[in-house]
């Protein structure tokens, strides 16, 4: 379980999160979902540690991030996967080491265990046959599979993903939520994903926080979005006609 | 009037304290370096990849350049002294020796890889900050400035006086080419030059510089790169922000250290 309470961040003069607090709960997906600019990837990374919230407190079932010192930080990182919006792989290193790099760096395993857990990771997330290209020679989806196989390969008990469906197609889109939705069950990993792709928050949000101008405007279940009184999440589920039509033919709301 | 342009821009930066501000970030970015690797087996695996980038992948620029050099020295001088009865030809190989493991090696090859080293480095990092490479690693728990920027650091120091003493080498070799194909003097006279009147400390001083202008490249590079903000146009400010400021600190250390060891 992650716990979040009253966490704000302003870069210079701008205020980004204005005082945020939620739970996440472990075996969940939770989804973070708001417009472009309404403070989503700032949240993320001062969750995971990248950005130092101003104040607040952010905790990892009980442990505070924010008054930890830099052994225990590196130690709660090692629990951490994340999957970054560009995929962040290392270029220089093929499909299969970029995998292994946090076993490498980070376990005492030997190279024979490291090479099976390697090896378990990519055929769980279908990509056995690719270990020896380059990201560059392989497609997004593929990309976002790598990154996916790479944050769990250190078994970790939160997983982070950061807008895992942009640049993908929409079924591509559709399996990597699975693909997430499924990993986070198997391991009862606290998963935040971070998106604004409605198919996502329908198809695996087991809780949704809707974030404007770095407040938390909403949060409550996939089932409970569809209903909501709130115009500013309303206005965003449905901002495109089709699903506007839709809702109205289907509730009769105007 | 372009001095005064120059110094106003020093005194608003120095006013403005972002040139104290600049100074302790990279004091610091240098002090986090010192830290427990995660894995020797990485840092160390890394450090040897770096000595290949830098040493292996600088080789042959050097190589041209510092033959070049001595050949340019060799050429220069021989016009300028020819004739005077006073000095004789055979000091040719002692000047263009001296000239060589003195300034023009270390000096040419420290400007010269600030803008290979140096831009690859600052590059190299930008990209990795701007696509959150930096940031997963951060994320998995890596001392990122340790395990990015110390083997380079590392790597700099090291390879620097090899690839110098290379240049120096290969810079003699072309003084003598260039001076008995233009019939200055015989192949006999350089050689003899070459072995007169040498000081072993000239070497180790040559050693010296070549270390820390390594440092300085490699550190200076790294610290813009690593701290890039932005996109694509910020990668190639920093490259050149790397490259100006590595090239400066390189002639003022240059000056320090002659004035130091050679006085």
């Amino acid at each position: 379980m992650i716990e979040i309470i009253d966490v704000k961040k302003s870069f210079g003069q701008q205020e980004v999160l204005k005082g945020i607090s939620t739970i996440f709960e472990s075996g969940q997906c939770n989804l973070i979902i708001g417009r472009s600019g309404s403070g989503k990837t700032v949240f993320l990374k001062c969750i995971v540690g990248l950005y130092a919230p101003d104040s607040g407190s952010i905790g990892f079932d009980g442990r505070d991030v924010i008054g930890m010192d830099r052994k225990d930080r590196q130690n709660l990182r090692k629990e951490i996967g994340m999957l970054f919006q560009g995929n962040a792989l290392f270029d220089s290193m093929t499909v299969f080491e970029n995998v292994q790099f946090p076993l490498d760096m980070l376990s005492h395993m030997s190279l024979e265990e490291k090479r099976e857990r390697v090896a378990f990771c990519l055929k769980r997330v279908n990509l056995t046959g690719a270990e020896k290209k380059y990201p560059g020679e392989i497609s997004g989806g593929m990309m976002k599979r790598v990154g996916i196989a790479r944050a769990i390969v250190m078994n970790p008990k939160y997983l982070f993903c950061d807008e895992p469906n942009s640049g993908l197609d929409p079924k591509t889109a559709i399996l990597i939520d699975d693909l997430i939705k499924e990993i986070t069950i198997e391991y009862n990993m606290t998963t935040i994903v971070n998106t604004h792709d409605m198919n996502s928050v329908m198809g695996i949000g087991d809780k949704v926080v809707y974030l404007s101008n770095g407040l938390k405007s909403w949060e409550g279940s996939k089932n409970e979005i569809m209903h909501t009184e709130n115009e500013d999440l309303y206005d965003f589920i449905f901002a495109s006609d089709f699903l506007k039509g839709l809702q109205k033919a289907a509730t009769g709301r105007k | 009037m372009r001095i005064l342009y120059y110094f106003s821009i020093f005194a608003h930066q120095f006013f403005n304290m972002r040139l104290f501000s600049e100074i302790g970030r990279f004091v610091l970015m240098i002090l986090s370096l010192f830290t427990k690797p995660e894995r020797f087996s990485m840092y160390w695996k890394e450090t040897m990849r770096q000595m290949v980038n830098i040493g292996i992948g600088s080789l042959i620029i050097v190589g041209i350049v510092s033959t070049f050099v001595g050949g340019v020295t060799a050429v220069q001088f021989s016009n300028q002294i020819m004739g005077l009865e006073l000095i004789p030809m055979w000091w040719l190989g002692y000047i263009v020796r001296d000239s060589m493991i003195l300034e023009l090696a270390p000096t040419i090859t420290g400007l010269l890889l600030a803008g290979k080293i140096g831009s690859n480095i600052s590059s190299e990092l930008g990209s990795m900050r701007i696509s959150e490479q930096i940031d997963a690693l951060e994320i998995m728990g890596v001392n990122t400035p340790a395990y990015l920027i110390g083997p380079k650091i590392i790597a700099g120091i090291f390879v620097m006086p090899i690839l110098v003493t290379i240049a120096v080498a290969l810079g003699i070799f072309g003084g003598g080419m260039a001076g008995v194909l233009g019939h200055y003097y015989s192949a006999q006279e350089y050689i003899r030059g070459n072995q007169d009147m040498f000081v072993p400390r000239f070497a180790y001083i040559m050693l010296f510089k070549a270390s820390v202008f390594g440092f300085i490249i490699s550190s200076v590079s790294a610290y813009y790169g690593y701290n890039v903000k932005g996109g694509a146009l910020a990668i190639g400010e920093a490259s050149t922000k790397s490259v100006v400021n590595s090239c400066i600190l390189i002639i003022i250390a240059n000056f320090i250290i002659a004035s130091l060891l050679l006085s």
